[in-house]
């Protein structure tokens, strides 16, 4: 058994509640094999980056899973075949990180769309100063240029 | 030796600039993850290409880790492969 996170990317037409039993069904598979479900998240409808199979947006959801490769596999077959499905990234991890990931601190930190202006200032303490730090780098690369 | 080195820091040349630290060295440094895009924006350049590691000071073992975050966030369409 090993630890493994996956993320996989839904069709922007289907309902939340849609992406949820879709998602029951393949947590199904894990845990009917023997694994089981460490960590479940819905990141919501979220803008791609870029278009996939013509669509602008995707329902995210992320699972942290302990299973054997066999029933991963399946995990994978299945997924592959659901054409709700746009993607999908499965990789290993060494632990199952606590609390809920990023991308969901950032949700419950601003629950509307706002600008991006106003994440900068709620941002942590650590996370500053490595910015401050590649600001300097930019600075270098300027001089030096 | 102290006083040696202070000696050195006063005749340093203008354009011998201190080598920077890794900001993923260190004990209050960021994690890298393919989940966080806003650290790896900054890794990336306007166009979306990966920034190199002599720019941004990465060292090699986390440039390699910084790469596969920043390639895992283009394939879940996080972040922009290019950007026009």
């Amino acid at each position: 058994m090993r630890l493994y996170e996956s993320v996989l990317i839904a069709r922007q037409d289907i309902t939340a509640a849609q992406v949820e039993t879709m998602a029951d069904e393949f947590a199904e598979i894990i845990t009917s094999a023997g694994g089981s479900i460490k960590k479940r998240e819905y990141w919501g409808l979220r803008a791609l980056a870029y278009r996939i199979k013509k669509n602008r947006k995707g329902h995210y959801v992320m699972f942290n899973l302990e299973t054997g490769p066999e029933a991963l596999k399946e995990y994978e077959r299945i997924m592959g075949l659901n054409e709700d499905v746009l993607r999908f990234l499965n990789i290993r991890i060494e632990e199952v990180e606590e609390g809920p990931s990023i991308m969901m601190q950032v949700k419950t930190e601003r629950p509307t769309r706002g600008g991006r202006d106003d994440r900068d200032d709620r941002d942590s303490g650590d996370r500053n100063v490595g910015k401050a730090e590649s600001n300097d780098s930019a600075d270098d690369e300027k001089s030096e240029g | 030796m102290t006083q040696l080195e202070i000696k050195r820091e006063a005749v340093r040349k203008p354009f011998n600039r201190r080598r920077k630290a890794c900001p993923f060295s260190g004990p209050n440094a960021p994690k890298i993850d393919y989940k966080d895009t806003k650290l790896l924006a900054r890794y990336t350049s306007e166009r979306g290409k990966i920034v190199p590691s002599r720019i941004s000071a990465v060292s090699a073992k986390k440039q390699r880790e910084l790469a596969t975050a920043i390639k895992r966030s283009r394939f879940l369409a996080l972040m922009p492969y290019v950007t026009a």
